[in-house]
């Protein structure tokens, strides 16, 4: 009877090692502990504040390290009335966040200004920002915020990041390979 | 005091300075002239005891000669009483007199009333604005600033943009519909 051997099998390192792409691996890493800033300007707030607590929990899906250090956050959420007075300032802290970043636009105001179609109010937070979910809702419910909070979280899983954020690592890595 | 002893006691001490008393529900409002506010003022907290001011308001009648209407809202703690007073206030001269050191609430009370609606107040120890920022250009709650605002940039403080009604006014039907057709939405009112 032949004797088999398994080339690639190495008992020692067998169970800790994964094969995968290095975009996937670093997605994952990312999407997992995701450190909002809370930019809670109005109502909404009260249920950014709510996802965050012991019922809704907002720690199982990573996010739970609210930082009001822009320099130490990956996401902004918007939550709340943006005022020509205040969106200056939201976009200067948006700027102090180091890349890479995502913004939320959580609830009707920091999506369109809601139902202030008013002089004071600026028509969503879009127009300063480049935002990556609408949540709609006055105010959304927590489970909404976790939903919008799960499909950026699928977004992100879905970038190209080396390539995006290092291309001239990239374009390196391909030159050596051909 | 009873009440009407205290308007008795104010009307006495002010007969030619009262110009118009109106009653509605128990309430009673004076129209005075703004030259003779503070001293009216003081002689309401200091001898007749409203010792509180619940607001100051004011009131743009656009189109009217004298435009605007300020309305004081006194109440008084120990005869739980209320009072009022109405001045008017045309467009030129546009200043008051400042009652801020007579009772300390109505500091942010002119404020206000300086931001929305363009009036002065004399001696007044911060007249800035207190809603909008400084150096917005317009008063937004006089009848002619128009309901989608109006465009203005101040670099790096703040800006603004016409707000888009999209044929507003939003109105809301009344209606036994679900309330997905009642919602208010930007619909011609029916006049």
């Amino acid at each position: 009877m032949p004797e088999t051997h398994s080339t690639a099998y190495d008992s020692k390192v067998e169970g800790n090692v994964i094969f995968t792409r290095f975009d996937a691996a670093l997605n994952w890493v990312r999407k997992n502990s995701l450190w909002p800033m809370p930019m809670g300007l109005a109502c909404c707030a009260i249920e950014l504040m709510a996802t965050a607590a012991s019922r809704f929990d907002i720690a199982r899906f990573g996010a739970e390290v609210m930082r009001f250090s822009p320099r130490q956050c990956d996401v902004m959420i918007v939550a709340g009335t943006v005022t020509y007075k205040m969106a200056l300032a939201v976009k200067r802290i948006y700027e102090q966040m180091p890349e890479p970043k995502w913004v939320i636009a959580m609830g009707a105001c920091a999506s369109t200004g809601g139902m202030y179609r008013s002089y004071a109010v600026l028509q969503g937070i879009d127009q300063l920002l480049p935002v990556d979910v609408y949540i709609s809702g006055c105010p959304p419910r927590p489970e909404a915020l976790l939903a919008g909070l799960m499909k950026l979280q699928e977004k992100i899983s879905r970038e190209r990041a080396l390539k995006r954020q290092k291309p001239e690592l990239v374009e390196r890595l391909e030159e050596a390979l051909t | 005091m009873t009440g009407e002893e205290l308007f008795k006691s104010l009307a006495e001490s002010f007969a030619e300075k009262i110009q118009r008393k109106t009653e509605f529900r128990g309430e009673t409002t004076y129209t005075i002239a703004t030259n003779d506010l503070r001293e009216i003022a003081t002689f309401c907290r200091d001898e007749l005891a409203f010792d509180y001011l619940l607001d100051i308001t004011s009131i743009d009648n656009f189109g009217e000669e004298p435009r605007f209407v300020i309305v004081y809202a006194l109440y008084s703690m120990p005869h739980a009483i209320h009072l009022r007073f109405k001045l008017h206030v045309s467009e030129d001269v546009g200043v008051v007199d400042t009652v801020s050191d007579i009772w300390p609430t109505a500091n942010w009370h002119e404020r206000e009333i300086y931001d929305m609606m363009g009036i002065k107040f004399n001696g007044h120890p911060n007249l800035r604005r207190i809603l909008m920022w400084d150096g917005y250009p317009f008063f937004p709650l006089r009848k002619d600033f128009p309901l989608q605002g109006l465009p203005s940039e101040m670099p790096d403080v703040a800006f603004t943009k016409i707000t888009p009604l999209e044929g507003g006014p939003f109105v809301t039907v009344p209606s036994t519909a679900t309330s997905k057709d009642r919602e208010p939405r930007a619909r011609a009112p029916e006049l």
